[in-house]
This record gives structure tokens, C-alpha cells and sequence, in this order.
């Protein structure tokens, strides 16, 4: 029991990491056409996330190992449901890893044209279909007791999913033009800042309009009905979101970004603390939905996994704030004069 | 055209398509990391540039070895959920242990790596090219442990239906996951040090930066000399052990029907699967097979005809598959020999290096030949004994697959042409002429 709901908490930080580090990354292929006026605009673009994405991609890999490892059910017929929308999701992610790489490699401007789309299309999407799929999960999946799905792709691009997919690409955005403020100088930095703080408000009444309609669309609520205490969550991810714009205003734009991380990692848990002990909920029974209890591993591979957890997420995370620090300042001419350079 | 053979043919493009990249990367983040030591040690800006010029062709390699693997990762789920439902308790767990302990690590590093140059000392930043290299091996290790465990699995108990973890040292320990990664990490170095040698020599027959490619040929040279031979030995024990795991495996392999004692190794047999015997047989040498895998020419070898129809892979991919791995196995024992002898002349040896320029695709295809060994061999099961991989496909419907199966191919078709594009230009461009340090 309480290793199987030490591991539900633990899956869902692991989503939560990943949406808030990669999200930056898609936010920034997301405003690349948009922000990018000029080729040198661009590869400060892709340079400001270039040590990063990768890393940042990791908390994905791991997000899907664990929910192999500790809840083989969930992994399998959530997977298996979301065949098409995640197979767009990997394809996304395909193109843009490569672009990053081969963008620069070759001097010839209709070449870069198309990696140019190739990133704004493979950051694009996996914004728009994790938010789309997250939503659905916390409506419901139509599965039935075999965990075999009824529906389509089209059965996932319902009013609240979609609602879902902007949310987060609201959310990304944001976190996108907040890392590029951090990141860049002169007119991009006044583009970006200036992106960050049109995008805020847009991203505040969706947020609203999203917790609302969570209220008739799913049953997040339950749990929070049943202890308020939970709604302080909700509370500090508001003020989160809240003070993103305050900092701006003050031009402390770490503060910002950061501010607007924690904003990401709260919405992701009003979804997580709403759903417990549920991970995959059937639309058509609440009796074929998978929960921590009827879908984890034994209690030996969840000890295993826990002692492996333990022992190496606060490592990463502990190199990755030192390559974070090593890559937070401005990139500079001679970053992009650099041969390695993206 | 059923879900399994569409879920069947899209597994095997994807994993094939991501081992075309690993292997690489395995070898050459050491022969980097050897190089940039070698510069920071002695300071000789050779090694600097031989640092760089390879480890570009690393990096593009690298990012396609990247892209490839994220969709392998998420391919148990949405093909295999029977499967993954089925050992997840196991296999996923190995899975998730080779993201947290080693994917991280090489991910965060290779971007410190190559961003890093002045970011870092040059002993700090040579040393992130060794962790890269660790960590690289380290994916390896867990990978083949999850593989390993597929082909004879060990350490677990079936209960309601699914396969629960007992013994976890059993699963990491297990004779068959050690050689199978001694064997796949030797090859990958085998493969690695073909590229070296095989760019290098087109450099050495233009006569362009003599000394540089000399330097790195011999580099390469030393690499691949000690893992040729090491590849085909501990590929010998492969089949030994294969014996003992999954004689229906060994059998196909040989394509050896009947069950004898003095079993014999075919230099070719044309396997006929409808009438169970070989339609062609040229060159038996008796007792060979008896001999290699039991140690005694006298030893019985059971042959197809032992197992039921349905419990056999199919003979004429898996027979041909080995073949063309074992010969090529000797065949880069004997070219690097031959490098050997004309070491200090390579310049001068124009066939030769024509020889190993075109012999850098030949380790690739041994390669993708092994795993065909492996995985179709294994077949029709999907964990040996236990689970057929009829039975372990997803329940979705077959459009679903035949589209993927295509998007896979045209995206992987097209990627792998420009991949392979910029890695030969930039390995036929050489080395810049002047870098920074
Ligand atoms: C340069 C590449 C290369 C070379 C020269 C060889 N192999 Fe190999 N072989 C591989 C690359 C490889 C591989 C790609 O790495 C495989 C696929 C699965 C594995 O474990 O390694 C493999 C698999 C593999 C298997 C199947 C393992 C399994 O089913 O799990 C056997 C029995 C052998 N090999 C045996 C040999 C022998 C007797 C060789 C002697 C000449 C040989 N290999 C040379
Ligand atoms: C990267 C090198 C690998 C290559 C080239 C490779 C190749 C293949 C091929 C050709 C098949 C199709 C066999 C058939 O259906 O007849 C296959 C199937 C499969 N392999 Fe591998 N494989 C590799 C590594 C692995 C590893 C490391 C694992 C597990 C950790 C694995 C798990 C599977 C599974 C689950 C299937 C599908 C079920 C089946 O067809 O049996 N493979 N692979
Ligand atoms: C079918 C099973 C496999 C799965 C699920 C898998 C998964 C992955 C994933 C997710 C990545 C990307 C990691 C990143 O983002 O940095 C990756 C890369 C890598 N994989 Fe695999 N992989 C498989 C087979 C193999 C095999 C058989 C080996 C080695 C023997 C291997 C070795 C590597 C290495 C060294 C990398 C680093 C980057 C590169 O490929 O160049 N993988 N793999």
C-alpha cells in the first residue's frame, strides 16, 4: 500500500520534471518561426537549449521505464490506447533531435528551411499532445475491463482535451520565452520578454477556464472534496503563475522562469493528486480503471526500483543543476562561432 | 497482413535501424576520449584535431543513435503491451534502471561535451568524454541484461499470469547476459575501428594529412586487432551456451534436422523447410558441431526434428544470418592481420587501403546479421519457453500499425540517407586545418 502510493507520487514527479524542463525546450521550437527573424536569431534559438534538450528529454525516457517498471499494466495499456497520438508524439521528437544536429551542418538556405520547420513542428506537437492526452487521462480513456481502448485519435481531440493541449502549449510558451529572455541579448531579448509577457494573461484565463471545466468534465475534484488540504496545491500553483508576470515587470527573469517551473510542476500535480490512486481511468467503469493497487509490480521490483530511485535522481538532478548553471548565460557570438556549435 | 507481422516487421526496422548507430558509439566515445587524454597529456595539437574531426562524425552519429532509441523505448507499449504486461515486473525494471543510472548521465554529459569546450578545463572536459563513454557502456550492459533475460529467462516466478521477480542478482548475473554483452560490445568496437581505419585509408590513398590519419589508423589498428579475435572467440561461447538455452536456436543455426552424435558444421546448406532436410549440402565436416558446442565430437546434437513444427524459427534467415556473421568474423581477424604487416607502409599499399575503405560497411552488416541470429532464432517465442510472440502483441487494430509501419520506414529512410550523407562528407572533408585550442 504505501509503496504502491510512494511510487504513484513518484510517477507523477517524473511527468512533472519532464513538462518542466523539456517544456522550455518546446516552448522555444514553438516560438522559433515566430521570434527567429533573422538566421543569427535562430541559432541563438536552438543554442540557448542546445546543451540541454537532451538531458531535458531524459525525464520522458525515465517517466515511460518507470511506469514500465512499477505499473507494467498502466505502461501497457496506456501505450497501446494512445497508439497514434504517441507515435505522432515520437515522430514529433525524432525531427526535431535530428534538426537541432543537422540544421547548421550543411551552408545552403533551403536546407535549413526545412530542419527550420522540422523544429517548430517537432516542438509543436508533443506540447499540443501531452496536453491533449493528459487531459483525456484525467477525464477517462474509454478502455474496457481488457484494457483494450474504444475510440480513435479523434475520440482523444474532445472540447476538454483540447482545452488540455493549448493549456500546456500556453504553458510551454511561456517557459520557452522566459529561458530565451534569460538566454539572449538585444532585440531578441526584447522579443522573447515581450512574447513572455503577451502569452501570461492568455495563459492565466485558459489556466482558469481549465480548472473550471475540470470541475465538469472530470472528477479531479473528489479528492480534494475529501481533503482540503489539497487545495493549497492549487493555491500555490496560482501564485506561482501569479508571480511569473511579477517578476517580469521586475525584469528578473531567472526568477520568472523559475517561478513559471513551478507553475508547470503544480498543474501537473492538480492533475496527479486529483487522479490518486487511479493512473489510467476507464471512461466506461470506473471498475476497469488501473490504480496504483491492481496494476503495480510485486513489492520486490518496486523495493528494487525504489532503492535505484533514491539513490540516483537526486545525482542527476545534482549534475544537472551544475550543466544548467555551466549553460545559463547569454549566448554569445563566440558561442555560435564555435565549430561544435548548433 | 495481422497485427503480429506488422508489429514483427516494424520492431525489427526500428531496433535494426537504431543498431546501425549504437555500435558506433560505443567505440568511438572511447577512441575520442583516447585521443583528447592523449592531446591534454602531451599537448600536441594533432591529437586536438583528431579530437575533433572524429568527434564530429561521433556527434552526428550520435544524435541519430538518440532519435532511434526514444521510439524503441515506447514500442513495448504500444506494439507489445501483452508483453510488457506480461514481464514488466523484469524487463521493465531493467529498462528503467538503464534511463535513471545511464541514458542521464551520457545525455547531460554529451551536451556539456559539446558545448563545453571553454566552459571547462581541458582536463575537466576529457573527462566528461570518458564518463560519456562509461555511461554509454553502461546502457549497454542493462539493455542486453533485458535482452538476456528474453532469451532464457531466469530469477522469477509466474503468478497470476505474469511474470514477478524473485531473484534479482539471477537476472543480472546470468552467463547468458555476460557473453552476450562481451559479444556485443566487441563487435561494436570492431565496427568502430573499421570506420577509423576505412576513412583513414581514403585520406592515406588521396595522400592528404599523412600524419594524422597515419596516427589515427594505428590507433584503430591496436582497437580492432585485439576485437576482432575477441569477438569471434566469445562468439564461440555464444553458440555454447545457446546449446545448452536453446537448442531450437543451435539447430537452426546449423540447419541440422536430424539428431545426431557427431554433428556436422556445413560450409553451406540450402535449408528446405517444407520437407525438413537441406536441399544442398557442400562441405560437411563431421563431429564439427558436436565438437564446438559440447567439446567432444562424439556429443548428440538435437536437430529440428526434435521440436515440434510450431517451436522452430525460421531455419533459412537464421542459418544465413550466422554464416555471414562467422565468416565475416574471420575475415577482420585476417584484415587486420594483413594491417599488421604492412603497417609501416600503408601509404604505398594502395590495394589494401582500398581494401579496408570498402570494408567499412562490413562490420555493420555483421552486426544487424547477429541480432538476426538472436531475435529470429528466438523465435516464435517472444521470452523463450515462455511467452509466444503471437501471443504478445497489442489489441489494436491493424491500420493503426500498417501506418505507423510506413511513416517509420519513409521518416527512418529518409533520415538514415541524410545521415549517412553528412557523415560521409564530413568524413571525406578531413580534418579542419587550423583549430583554436
Ligand atoms: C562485428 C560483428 C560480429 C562478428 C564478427 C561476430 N558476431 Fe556474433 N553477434 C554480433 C556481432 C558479431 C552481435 C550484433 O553483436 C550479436 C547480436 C546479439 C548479440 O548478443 O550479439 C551477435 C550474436 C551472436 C549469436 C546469437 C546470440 C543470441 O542468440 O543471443 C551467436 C551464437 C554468435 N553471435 C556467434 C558468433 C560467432 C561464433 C562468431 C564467429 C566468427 C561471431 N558471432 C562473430
Ligand atoms: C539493437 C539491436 C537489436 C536488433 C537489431 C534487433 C532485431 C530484432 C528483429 C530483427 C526482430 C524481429 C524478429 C522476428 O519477429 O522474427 C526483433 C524482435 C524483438 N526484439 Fe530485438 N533486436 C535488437 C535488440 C533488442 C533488445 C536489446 C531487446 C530487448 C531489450 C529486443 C527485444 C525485442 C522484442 C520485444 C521483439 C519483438 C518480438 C519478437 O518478434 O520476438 N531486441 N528484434
Ligand atoms: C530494443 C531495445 C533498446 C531500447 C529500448 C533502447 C533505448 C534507447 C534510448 C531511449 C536511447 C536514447 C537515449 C538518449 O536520449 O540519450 C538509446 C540510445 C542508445 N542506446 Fe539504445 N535501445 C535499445 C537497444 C540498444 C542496444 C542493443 C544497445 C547496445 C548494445 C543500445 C545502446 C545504446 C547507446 C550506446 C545509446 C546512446 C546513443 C546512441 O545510440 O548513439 N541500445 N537507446
Amino acid at each position: 500500500m504505501v509503496l504502491q502510493t510512494i511510487w504513484f507520487f513518484l510517477w507523477g514527479l517524473l511527468w512533472a520534471l519532464f513538462f518542466m524542463t523539456d517544456g522550455f525546450d518546446f516552448g522555444i521550437g514553438t516560438l522559433y518561426p515566430f521570434l527567429g527573424k533573422t538566421d543569427q536569431d535562430k541559432r541563438i534559438m536552438i543554442n540557448a537549449i542546445g546543451p540541454l534538450w537532451d538531458g531535458n528529454e531524459m525525464w520522458l525516457i525515465t517517466a515511460g521505464g518507470v511506469t514500465f517498471a512499477a505499473f507494467p499494466l498502466v505502461y501497457a495499456v496506456m501505450f497501446s490506447s494512445l497508439y497514434s497520438a504517441l507515435m505522432l508524439i515520437l515522430f514529433a521528437l525524432i525531427l526535431r533531435g535530428v534538426s537541432f544536429e543537422f540544421r547548421g551542418k550543411v551552408d545552403n538556405p533551403v536546407w535549413r528551411k526545412v530542419w527550420d520547420s522540422c523544429i517548430f513542428i517537432g516542438s509543436f506537437t508533443p506540447a499540443l499532445l501531452f496536453g491533449v492526452a493528459f487531459a483525456n487521462i484525467f477525464q477517462g480513456i474509454p478502455i474496457d475491463h481488457n484494457g483494450i481502448y474504444h475510440g480513435t485519435l479523434f475520440t482523444l481531440l474532445n472540447p476538454y482535451g483540447l482545452l488540455g493541449g493549448v493549456l500546456f502549449v500556453l504553458l510551454f510558451l511561456v517557459h520557452g520565452a522566459l529561458w530565451l529572455s534569460i538566454r539572449s541579448t538585444g532585440e531578441l531579448h526584447e522579443r522573447a520578454v515581450s512574447a513572455a509577457n503577451k502569452l501570461w494573461p492568455i495563459l492565466l484565463m485558459v489556466a482558469v477556464v481549465f480548472l473550471i471545466a475540470s470541475k465538469f468534465s472530470t472528477r479531479l475534484y473528489d479528492n480534494y472534496i475529501a481533503h482540503p488540504i489539497f487545495f493549497s496545491v492549487i493555491l500555490m500553483t496560482v501564485l506561482a503563475l501569479l508571480s511569473v508576470r511579477f517578476f517580469i515587470s521586475k525584469k528578473t527573469f531567472f526568477k520568472a522562469w523559475f517561478a513559471s517551473a513551478l507553475t508547470i510542476v503544480g498543474a501537473t500535480f492538480f492533475g496527479v493528486i486529483g487522479l490518486y490512486p487511479t493512473l489510467f481511468p476507464s471512461s466506461l467503469s470506473p471498475k476497469y480503471s488501473l490504480t496504483a493497487f491492481n496494476a503495480s509490480s510485486s513489492p520486490l521490483t518496486l523495493k528494487i526500483m525504489l532503492i535505484v530511485v533514491i539513490l540516483f535522481i537526486p545525482v542527476i538532478i545534482g549534475y544537472q543543476v551544475w550543466a544548467y548553471n555551466l549553460f545559463k548565460g547569454k549566448v554569445t557570438a563566440d558561442d555560435l562561432a564555435h565549430e561544435e556549435a548548433y | 497482413m495481422d497485427v503480429v507481422l506488422l508489429s514483427r516487421l516494424q520492431f525489427a526496422a526500428a531496433t535494426m535501424f537504431h543498431f546501425l548507430f549504437v555500435p558506433f558509439t560505443l567505440g568511438l566515445s572511447f577512441l575520442v576520449a583516447y585521443m583528447e587524454t592523449k592531446y591534454v597529456k602531451t599537448g600536441d595539437e594533432t591529437y586536438l584535431r583528431m579530437t575533433k574531426f572524429w568527434g564530429k562524425l561521433f556527434l552526428i552519429n550520435f544524435a541519430l543513435g538518440v532519435v532511434t532509441g526514444i521510439t524503441l523505448e515506447f514500442q513495448f507499449g504500444t506494439n507489445w503491451s501483452r508483453y510488457s504486461a506480461y514481464v514488466g515486473d523484469i524487463f521493465g525494471s531493467l529498462l528503467a534502471i538503464e534511463a535513471t543510472t545511464s541514458f542521464f548521465l551520457e545525455s547531460t554529459l554529451i551536451g556539456v561535451w559539446i558545448f563545453g569546450w571553454k566552459k571547462l578545463s581541458k582536463k575537466a572536459h576529457a573527462t566528461v568524454m570518458w564518463l560519456v563513454a562509461v555511461a554509454a557502456t553502461f546502457s549497454a550492459v542493462w539493455i542486453l541484461i533485458a535482452n538476456a533475460w528474453m532469451q532464457n529467462p531466469v530469477g522469477f516466478t509466474i503468478r497470476e499470469g505474469r511474470a514477478e521477480l524473485v531473484d534479482f542478482a539471477a537476472v543480472l548475473f546470468q552467463k547468458y547476459a555476460i557473453f552476450k554483452f562481451l559479444h556485443t560490445v566487441s563487435a561494436a568496437y570492431v565496427l568502430s575501428a573499421f570506420f577509423v581505419m576505412g576513412v583513414s585509408a581514403y585520406h592515406l590513398l588521396k595522400k592528404q594529412n599523412i600524419d594524422f590519419f597515419k596516427r589515427s589508423f594505428r590507433i584503430a589498428l591496436v582497437f580492432g586487432t585485439i576485437f576482432s579475435v575477441i569477438v569471434v572467440v566469445v562468439g564461440d561461447i555464444n553458440g555454447v551456451i545457446i546449446a545448452e538455452k536453446q537448442p531450437t536456436k543451435l539447430a537452426a543455426m546449423e540447419s541440422l534436422w536430424e539428431t545426431t552424435t557427431r554433428a556436422p558444421v556445413y560450409l553451406f546448406a540450402l535449408p528446405d523447410e517444407e520437407n525438413e532436410k537441406n536441399s544442398i549440402e557442400i562441405g560437411a565436416l563431421p563431429g564439427m558441431l558436436s565438437f564446438l558446442v559440447f567439446h567432444d565430437i562424439d556429443a548428440e546434437v538435437r536437430g529440428l526434428k526434435a521440436f515440434p513444427k510450431d517451436e522452430r524459427p525460421p531455419v533459412l534467415i537464421t542459418s544465413f544470418a550466422f554464416k555471414g556473421m562467422v565468416g565475416l568474423g574471420f575475415y577482420f581477424i585476417l584484415a587486420t592481420v594483413l594491417g599488421w604487416l604492412k603497417r609501416d607502409r600503408l601509404v604505398d599499399s594502395p590495394k589494401y587501403l582500398k581494401l579496408m575503405l570498402l570494408s567499412i560497411p562490413l562490420p555493420y552488416l555483421a552486426c544487424e546479421l547477429g541480432w538476426v541470429v538472436a531475435e529470429v532464432g528466438r523465435q516464435p517465442w517472444i521470452v523463450y519457453g515462455l511467452m509466444r510472440t503471437s501471443d504478445a502483441v497489442s489489441p489494436i487494430a491493424t491500420s493503426q500499425v500498417l501506418i505507423s509501419l510506413i511513416a517509420f520506414l519513409a521518416v527512418y529512410g529518409l533520415l538514415g540517407a541524410t545521415g549517412f550523407y553528412l557523415i560521409a562528407q564530413n568524413a571525406r572533408k578531413g580534418p579542419e586545418i587550423q583549430t583554436g585550442s
